[in-house]
């Protein structure tokens, strides 16, 4: 299988400090891949690599096996989506226009949106249950209600691989589970990849298949929850002392501090 | 025919032109309007008269009319036209609501220029112009090239540098003002209000396929412009080259008020408000406003510049007189009235 995004050899510096170096990493389609570290671990500099924001110092990003920076901006789009921890929005768009934002890329200098954009609009609406916001004014939503219209916007993209920086830090319990469970979904249905970035060790061990730990701007392990989530990768990692068991439901490894 | 909203974009073609249409025709309205108002009586049976050809060419009505009020009608209107459209695009660009046209210096580094002319003795036709554009290019070269760092624009840089270089040149002007003590003062005085009655054909000239060149390129941004509001990291993840972007529009922009303010002289608040009661009415896709709010801001110039023609007639006034007088206070009320849009929830 052909991988979505690649990083070979990546390293991105900050001045002289080097803030991600010699990054290996496929993202195939399908997937939810969880990128866990602690602060100034290089996580967020990582998916900027992967999104384009920022281009590597060293090492290469491929998008469908192309050089990132041979591709234009346009074209990316069409593959990577993301969404933002938080999106503030300066002026008043109606839910609607703004999933039809997603639609950008795929559309000429000129062209307005067709009806074949709107049908896709409300389908991703209609996937993270959003469709009865449609006609309301983004600046009406809380918190949840927005990340879900900013995600149905990324699905409007029709991207292959959504990446998301911490998109339910914000959120409460209930909301937290049901993006989760909407992106879960939308991997196993439609062959999207995720690169998830978060603080939540227990919700990355919940979901993703894969995770990539980082310390110090380099990849310190990877592999499934089981092999990555244990007491010394993450005493390792994080410099805190913890118990790791499972949870009794779905026998994913779960961290408690110490105490 | 279906009218469920989920069937049909919000936004088509269709319905930018029917309201561009509205627009338009609201604009000849009032410049049809002005025609007639003014100092010296001119009837509609003279206007037609002259329509037809039938007006005798010695006629006075025939020199008021297309020698005195036409041209100063049309220039009104494509610095309306400019003024509105320019702080749509810098709204957008800054994505600031408080933005106008005018933010980035452009206004005083062409003040500059334009008094040195006066100061100088050059005339309206070619000197004055001349002198207030290329102010207007030095003030934008110094903003864009202070203002731009390593990374790129980055917008409180540049909004900063606008805002220190206007301080600067203001207080050049106030300086040359304050050491002039003959008419040229008066001259001065009006040309810092907004004078549009040094108009002639020869300006509108040079300003019309400028205007039309430029606000189609603009409005080619239209999409750009929307992501571009809702943050620069995000219209780029979605496709849009933010760099090419923002630097073709605020040099655009800029390059087009410099041109239409040498002719015109500083016209404030038109930048402001037209753009504001634009989003009002009719929500924040830049393709349906940049059409409807230049074409807002050109009938709003006409009529301001109407009354600052008639108001303490036969004297005038300077028309930035009138859209500050009328703006200032509308304004505040916006600021009253929807100041919490605008902040941060």
């Amino acid at each position: 299988m052909e991988p979505i995004l690649t990083l070979t050899k990546a390293g991105f510096r900050y001045g002289a400090s080097w803030a991600v170096r010699g990054v290996d990493l496929d993202v195939f389609p399908g997937e939810m891949l969880g990128i866990l570290g602690p602060n100034g671990s290089g996580k967020t500099t990582l998916l900027k690599l992967l999104d384009g924001m920022l281009h590597p110092h060293e090492g290469e990003v491929l998008v469908r096996g192309k050089s990132m920076v041979t591709l234009k901006r346009g074209e990316v789009a069409k593959v990577v989506a993301m969404v933002a921890q938080e999106t503030f929005f300066r002026f008043d768009f109606s839910v609607l226009e703004v999933v039809l934002m997603g639609r950008f890329p795929h559309l000429g200098r000129l062209q307005f949106e067709r009806t074949k954009d709107l049908e896709i609009a409300v389908n991703a609406l209609r996937a993270t249950h959003g469709l009865e916001l449609s006609e309301r004014s983004i600046h009406e939503l809380s918190g949840g209600e927005k990340q879900r219209v900013l995600l149905a916007r990324a699905l409007a993209q029709e991207p292959g691989v959504i990446l998301l920086d911490e998109p339910t830090s914000f959120l409460d319990l209930k909301f937290k589970k049901e993006i989760f469970d909407l992106i879960a979904g939308l991997t196993r249905e439609k062959g999207l990849a995720v690169v998830l970035v978060s603080h939540d060790i227990d919700l990355v061990s919940q979901y993703c298949h894969r995770i990539v730990m980082l310390k110090n701007g380099s990849v310190h392990l990877t592999g499934t929850p089981d092999q990555v989530i244990n007491a010394a990768s993450i005493e390792a990692v994080y410099e805190c002392a913890v118990l790791v068991d499972r949870n009794p439901i779905t026998g994913k490894p779960r961290v408690h501090l110490k105490p | 025919m279906n009218n469920d909203p989920l069937h049909k974009p919000p936004l088509t073609p269709g319905r930018v032109f029917r309201l561009s249409l509205i627009m338009a025709f609201l604009l000849l309205l009032v410049g049809a309007a002005s025609l007639l108002i003014g100092t010296a009586e001119v009837s509609l049976h003279k206007i037609a008269a002259l329509v037809s050809g039938s007006l005798g060419a010695d006629d006075p009505a025939r020199l008021i009319i297309l020698r005195i009020r036409l041209p100063r009608i049309i220039l009104a209107g494509l610095a309306g036209f400019s003024l509105a459209l320019g702080g749509v695009v810098f709204q957008a660009l800054l994505r600031n609501p408080l933005a106008d046209p005018f933010i980035l210096g452009v206004s005083s580094g062409s003040a500059f220029g334009a008094i040195i002319g006066i100061l100088l003795g050059f005339t309206f036709s070619v000197g004055v112009p001349l002198m207030s554009f290329a102010g207007a290019l030095f003030a934008v070269y110094l903003v864009l090239s202070l203002g731009t760092r390593r990374m790129g624009m980055e917008s409180s840089t540049i909004l900063l540098t606008g805002v220190i270089l206007n301080a600067f040149f203001t207080a050049v002007i106030m300086f040359f003002i304050s050491i002039v003590a003959d008419s040229r003062l008066h001259t001065m005085l009006f040309w810092l209000y907004g004078d549009l009655s040094q108009s002639r054909y020869v300006s509108l000239i040079i300003l019309t396929p400028a205007l039309i060149a430029g606000s189609l390129i603009l409005f080619s941004f239209a999409k750009e412009l929307n992501l571009i509001t809702t943050g620069e990291e995000i219209a780029f993840q979605l496709g849009v080259d933010v760099g090419k972007a923002k630097k073709t529009c605020l040099v655009l922009v800029s390059l087009l008020i410099g041109l239409v303010v040498s002719f015109s002289g500083l016209i404030g608040f038109v930048g402001l408000i037209v753009p504001h009661l634009a989003r009002m009415a009719f929500g924040s896709d830049h393709r349906l406003l940049i059409p409807v709010a230049s074409l807002g801001g050109a009938t709003f110039l006409i009529a301001a510049d109407t009354l600052a023609r008639v108001l303490i007639s036969p004297s005038e006034l300077p028309v930035g007189v009138i859209t500050a007088f009328l703006g200032a206070p509308f304004f505040l009320y916006l600021l009253r009235a929807r100041g919490s849009q605008w902040s941060r929830s």
